[in-house]
């Protein structure tokens, strides 16, 4: 039994008709679909224990605390962190990258330099810009070559004694790519540069190892991997965490708090102000059980070879442009690609006529579609319900595309 | 695979993107103007030759998709000979009626860029 063939039933939205086709989601990368079990948990969660988390003295609170902080022993086991101490839960990746910034940004002088690369989603560019603001600290940024790989020769020549900070996605949300992490950050270290890993794309789809890995920060959402919306994951070397200062103060962050001053509360709450989402906290935990019971080097097997099929047969098609990685290199759950003649919208709001959901556009990346010479592309992605005939339906649908338009 | 409901792309959105009519630089634009549609990073430049308060010629270029450059091409014909102040006064209500395609939310800023664009020219 294929994984798709196990899982398709445990996901009711796939169940749904679309301009009177089955629906073909393929839009996972964007968000992926939930299944049943993640659904019932945070609604079990809302009909019998939900209370404020922490410092509710009462049943409910109690349940409400352990069932949140169980989320974070969950995440931490899934992720090969060291300690639970490790595992901040955020609102998604974009508001962990905002956090590492923000906070890293205060500790930059002028001179400074951030190592980025073209890459990277809109999330991971525009909070170093604002840590760079106003600072005199300087944005550098690692070319992609041709073939979707970083130029790690320019890497070598951008790393230098003034190079602070290395942020970098360890798959391409576009092209798919699975950047060297260890390797990068090896170098990094080297120079005593700080590394931010945006793993949004690789959480979902790879057996995930902080050890081995070897980065400062690593930062993932849950909606992509099959959790609910509105919550993620920061995870922190204990001693990179412990010398951040935090930058978003409120209820739970601190120890004690005077009308002039506060003192911080242990990791990993210091970076956790505010009632945190509970609920959303549950499904993860259940997201995680669920990815866990299929097993993550399973899961990526699958999806690999569905994102090889769609290279192949959609590369295969006339006038059909696949971007990324050339057949024969692993590459992560996505594969973009263009049709002649076509904008990358009409290209998708045509496959949406026959049921068919695929993402268009720039991918909040474009200083990658700058140096790619393109305005946008339209994305193939894939999750642990996504089939083989789905790819076929896609490659099927495309080859007829040119003539409607 | 069924062919595509007319409605999504009209006869006309089909007709205007594949041969636009007012596409291409204008020499001896007077007036112009370009904005970007956020959601998909499609570029229209509108450009206007203005003669007498009144725009002699109008012309559209950019990176965009169907919809969007069918609306720049209906918009520059709509406005092409009419005054500054009745220019000024075109809306999105009156390419559409032209379009003759069931738009939906998320393509309607496709329509609306090229207006805009055109009001920019005119109110600078």
């Amino acid at each position: 039994m294929t994984m798709d063939e196990k899982t398709r039933g445990d996901f009711p939205i796939l169940d749904r008709i679309v301009n009177d086709h089955r629906l073909v989601y393929l839009d996972s990368a964007a968000s992926s679909q939930r299944p049943r079990t993640v659904m019932e948990a945070m609604s079990q969660y809302y009909a019998t224990s939900h209370a404020n988390v922490h410092r509710s003295i009462h049943t409910l609170g109690e349940e409400a605390t352990a069932l949140y902080e169980a989320a974070r022993d969950r995440v931490q086991r899934f992720i090969g962190a060291g300690a639970r101490e490790e595992v901040v839960l955020t609102r998604g990746t974009t508001d962990g990258l905002n956090l590492v910034a923000d906070a890293l940004g205060r500790t930059l002088r002028a001179g400074d330099e951030i190592l980025i690369t073209d890459m990277e989603h809109h999330s991971n560019i525009v909070p170093w810009q604002m840590a760079a603001r106003d600072r005199g600290v300087t944005i550098r940024s690692i070319p992609v070559r041709r073939d979707g790989a970083l130029d790690l020769d320019a890497f070598e020549r951008q790393l230098g004694p003034r190079t602070r900070v290395l942020a970098f996605a360890h798959v391409s949300n576009v092209l798919g790519t699975i950047n060297p992490v260890a390797h990068l950050c090896a170098r990094a270290r080297r120079v005593g540069a700080v590394t931010v890993v945006d793993g949004a794309q690789a959480a979902p789809h790879l057996t995930l190892d902080m050890s081995a890995l070897g980065c400062d920060f690593y930062v993932f959402s849950s909606h992509k991997m099959l959790g609910p919306t509105g919550i993620g994951v920061l995870w922190g070397r204990l001693r990179a965490l412990e010398a951040l200062e935090p930058t978003r103060g409120g209820g739970e962050m601190i120890k004690e708090v005077w009308i002039d001053h506060a003192r911080w509360n242990d990791l990993p709450w210091r970076f956790e102000p505010g009632t945190p989402p509970i609920a959303e906290a549950v499904g993860l935990t259940a997201a995680i059980e669920y990815l866990e019971k299929l097993g993550m080097e399973r899961v990526t097997e699958h999806e690999r070879a569905l994102a090889r099929q769609a290279v192949e047969v959609l590369g295969a098609i006339p006038g059909v442009t696949v971007y990324g990685p050339p057949a024969g290199v692993d590459r992560g759950a996505v594969v973009s690609f263009s049709v002649d003649g076509l904008h990358p919208h009409d290209v998708a709001a045509l496959l949406d006529q026959v049921g068919v959901a695929v993402r268009a556009g720039h991918h909040c990346a474009q200083p990658l579609m700058r140096s790619l010479g393109i305005t946008g592309t339209a994305r193939a992605s894939f999750s642990v319900y996504s089939s083989h005939e789905d790819v076929s339906i896609l490659a099927h649908a495309l080859a007829s595309l040119r003539t409607q338009l | 695979m069924t062919p595509a409901p007319t409605g999504l792309y009209s006869d006309t959105i089909r007709a205007r993107w594949r041969q636009p009519r007012f596409r291409g630089d204008l020499v001896g634009a007077t007036a112009q103007a370009e904005d970007v549609n956020p959601l998909c990073g499609d570029r229209v430049r509108m450009m206007v030759r203005l003669r007498d308060g009144a725009l002699d010629a109008v012309r559209f270029t950019g990176d965009s998709c169907a919809i969007c450059t069918a609306s720049a091409d209906v918009t520059a014909e709509l406005s092409e000979g009419r005054s500054v102040a009745e220019a000024a006064r075109l809306t999105t209500e009156d390419v559409l009626a032209v379009l003759q395609a069931d738009i939906r939310p998320t393509r309607m800023r496709c329509v609306t860029l090229p207006v805009s664009v055109l009001q920019k020219v005119l109110t600078p």
